[in-house]
């Protein structure tokens, strides 16, 4: 064991901070979208805001939802949000479109799907855009679910951008993860593929009242078949999300193995998973921004010249940019 | 190396058809242009009523709030979206409102006294929306 800790139980907010807090923890849904949007940029008030909220946080379910673009995701969500409302449970959705390599501009349209949703006030729903981050998700994802658990949220759903085949950053952010397909994916060689078909803790068919279905579910349930035994054999539910088919399936799919993560002791060490990826991915983003700095930014000039001219090779300059000056 | 770890000045908008009309044509143009000059719109679709496109504004906490109608309505739903804004603390010290349709002159300017800091009408350039969006948003009071 080792003696490091970051735990600052007396840490406390002060002044409007402190009184922006209060209003979130008392229920005021336009304080926790304040806080939502400084946590999402970075912003220092966003960082103390966390840090305050962390610890009432760790107690809501996360879901997660992938698949390609036009799987229906955003129907599922909308489905699986009202199917929990209908439990009791409070909800909370993030949801994630991708930003412009170019220009950084986005258009987030999930909540299209998700109108029906707007009147009951215990739902909040919001977008983010992925603003760079290659792996379905944004980079801010974590916090925002954190400060929605702290809110009070039962269960927060993420729904990650289009996924391709390699976008499998939801696995490791979510407790359980669907996947969605469709039917007329491909042939059986996709379900082969290594990536986003291994991380699904639940696959869902949408669509299935299309030609197809038959066919792509048992194509699923062969892969899965295949899979070494991880203590969960995850389920195929067919699903028609327009006409709210098959929902209940899907929510008592996951129930299923929320409680087997629960019952195998699975979900305390996901949850340390989970930390450790995320501290690891905060310190990869601090360590590169203390690399780009403006002399940070000339000694990679001149490293990026000797390395264009076959002065030096790349990793070199690479070690030699980490060492500093 | 673009940072995504902070983008404190990305501007969020919420652009929505409030009404029955269908006609989102000219708000899905001015959604792709606004995104092309950077910013992030969250787009609502049609059919929404004054309190669903103010809780969204709620939830997203955009920047701007962009509105469309097609059917010669603006006068009777503009002004209702701005006052359930206000219901929910969201105001024109706070947020900037737009408007978009067919408006005439003199509709605009009681849509200016009802909130409304510009109204953009057929063959407003996208060019000038983003300009305009991106001059009046750091005036904005977001303490």
């Amino acid at each position: 064991m080792t003696t490091e800790t970051a735990a600052t139980p007396n840490f406390q907010l002060s002044g409007r901070l402190a009184e922006l807090e209060e209003r979130l923890l008392a229920g005021d849904r336009r304080a926790l979208a304040r806080v939502l949007s400084w946590v999402e940029s970075g912003d220092q008030r966003g960082r103390d805001m966390l840090r305050s909220l962390y610890p009432r946080s760790g107690r809501a379910r996360t879901i997660g939802l992938t698949g390609s673009p036009g799987a229906g995701k955003s129907t599922v969500t909308n489905e699986l949000a009202k199917a929990f409302r209908q439990r009791g449970q409070t909800v909370g959705i993030v949801a994630i479109d991708p930003s412009s390599p170019y220009t950084m501009g986005a258009i987030l349209g999930d909540r299209v799907r998700m109108t029906e949703l707007y009147s009951d006030s215990d739902v909040f729903i919001r977008s983010l855009a992925s603003r760079g981050a290659l792996g379905g998700l944004s980079a801010a994802t974590q916090d925002v679910v954190h400060v929605l658990d702290a809110y009070g949220k039962d269960v927060v759903l993420i729904e990650t951008v289009g996924a391709g085949q390699d976008e499998v950053d939801i696995a490791g952010a979510a407790q359980t993860t669907i996947l969605v397909n469709t039917p007329n994916m491909g042939d059986e060689v996709q379900t082969l593929k290594a990536g986003i078909m291994e991380i699904a803790d639940v696959l869902a068919v949408n669509k299935s009242d299309l030609p197809g279905a038959d066919r792509m579910v048992s194509a699923l349930k062969a892969l899965l078949s295949l899979n070494p035994d991880r203590g969960w054999d995850p389920p195929v539910v067919r699903v028609v999300a327009t006409q709210g088919e098959g929902t209940d399936k899907l929510v008592d799919a996951c129930d299923a193995h929320f409680e087997e993560l629960r019952s195998s002791g699975r979900l305390e060490s996901a949850e340390l998973d989970r930390a450790r990826q995320q501290i690891t991915a905060l310190a990869r983003a601090n360590v590169l921004n203390q690399l780009h700095t403006a002399t940070g930014e000339e000694r990679l000039a001149k490293l990026a010249n000797d390395v264009a001219s076959r002065k030096a090779d790349p990793h070199t300059a690479a070690a030699a940019w980490l060492a500093g000056p | 190396m673009s940072d995504t770890a902070t983008m404190t000045d990305q501007i969020r908008v919420l652009v929505a058809k409030p009404g029955l009309d269908g006609h989102d044509r000219g708000a899905k143009i001015v959604a792709r242009a606004l995104r092309d000059a950077g910013m992030e719109v969250i787009y609502t679709g049609i059919r929404q009523t004054p309190d669903m496109i103010a809780e969204a504004a709620l939830q997203e906490d955009v920047h701007v709030v962009a509105l469309s109608v097609l059917s010669g309505a603006h006068l009777e739903l503009f002004p209702r979206v701005v006052e359930a804004c206000g219901q929910r603390g969201i105001t024109p010290e706070n947020t900037l409102f737009l408007g978009g349709g067919i408006i005439p002159d003199e509709d605009a300017a009681v849509l200016q006294d009802a909130g409304f800091s510009a109204v953009f009408g057929p063959g407003a350039h996208t060019g000038d929306i983003a300009e305009y969006v991106r001059a009046h948003v750091p005036e904005l009071d977001r303490s």
